[in-house]
């Protein structure tokens, strides 16, 4: 023990990223998520070149208008995630649980359009002479469901733990001292949205 | 575990303005819908209009809302790291077709 004080006496400690554990930790997750997303994105736009005459035009079988709106929704819900953070290294107490909460509505609200959605193409969709647009309808169908299914399952869990992040604000737990896990928490979140910006230019508009 | 000796190393700088950010986002997303449907241009200028939007708006969220441009640089390149990654996977798949 004494030979390794005497050691590293003097050395400054190493330094690494200067970011603490847990950041760094959620970026490099991030970064399998890219690759996860980019795998999908990547195949579907290769399927899609090869079969570009079975594609439908946009807004010919998706709801653009609602998507676009719900596209809002969630950017908004990156902005109150983010005062949420601002709020927590500020100690304001009032301005965590709130801005927490509101985070956690718009991300439900966003699922719940998308839930909306599904449930409306599936029973009501019109493409290539079928009844309803499932995930079965051609290239079409199951890259449209799986891309965005897959997104808002990321949704999904971001929620719930929006959820247990909101309750532990209600507890006090938050504060200007102990404010990493809304940090990290809003990195997942902005990543969430980040891909949806992605995935709705390229599914719903292109 | 205390976050308060760390967070003033990590925030030597002011928070930027997310409402300006937030702002930038909307045009950005009304612009895509606009160019999307209510253009006479050809379609690969549609594409690659929608595409550099949908960069924009990605980089205003992971540069301000995810706080990348005020980390450390070594954390910026973590960031980075799964885009040279993305780029051999998409040119390999695209290889398997062409």
């Amino acid at each position: 023990m004494a030979q390794a004080a005497t050691a590293t006496a003097g050395r400054a400690p190493e330094r690494g990223l200067d970011v603490y554990n847990q950041k760094v930790g959620m970026w490099v997750f991030l970064c399998s998520e890219v690759m996860f997303f980019a795998g999908l994105i990547g195949s579907y736009v290769v399927l899609r070149f090869g079969a570009s005459d079975s594609w439908a035009q946009p807004g010919e079988v998706l709801n653009v208008p609602i998507t676009a709106v719900n596209t809002f929704v969630l950017i908004c819900s990156s902005v109150t995630m983010v005062k949420a953070f601002a709020a927590a290294e500020a100690g304001d107490q009032k301005g965590i649980k709130l801005y927490l909460v509101l985070t956690f509505l718009l991300g439900a609200t966003f699922l719940g359009v998308q839930v909306f959605e599904y449930t409306h193409l599936i029973q009501h969709g019109e493409w290539q002479g079928s009844h309803g647009f499932t995930p079965r309808a051609g290239l079409y169908g199951s890259t449209f469901f799986t891309m965005t299914g897959f997104h808002g399952f990321h949704v999904l869990l971001g929620v719930i733990c929006l959820g247990w992040a909101s309750l532990q604000a209600f507890r006090g737990r938050w504060g200007s001292d102990h404010y990493h896990g809304i940090e990290v928490l809003g990195l997942y979140w902005h990543f969430v949205d980040l891909v949806w910006i992605i995935l709705f230019t390229i599914v719903y508009l292109i | 575990m205390s976050d308060h000796a760390a967070a003033s190393e990590e925030h030597g700088h002011e928070a930027p303005n997310y409402l300006l950010i937030w702002l930038y986002l909307f045009i950005l997303t009304v612009a895509e819908v606009a160019v999307a449907f209510v253009s006479h241009f050809p379609k690969w200028v549609v594409v690659i209009a929608l595409l550099t939007m949908a960069m924009w708006k990605a980089l205003l969220v992971a540069l301000y809302y995810m706080h990348l441009k005020f980390e450390p640089k070594r954390l910026r390149l973590v960031a980075l790291a799964p885009l040279p990654a993305v780029a051999i996977m998409i040119i390999a798949i695209m290889m398997e077709y062409v």
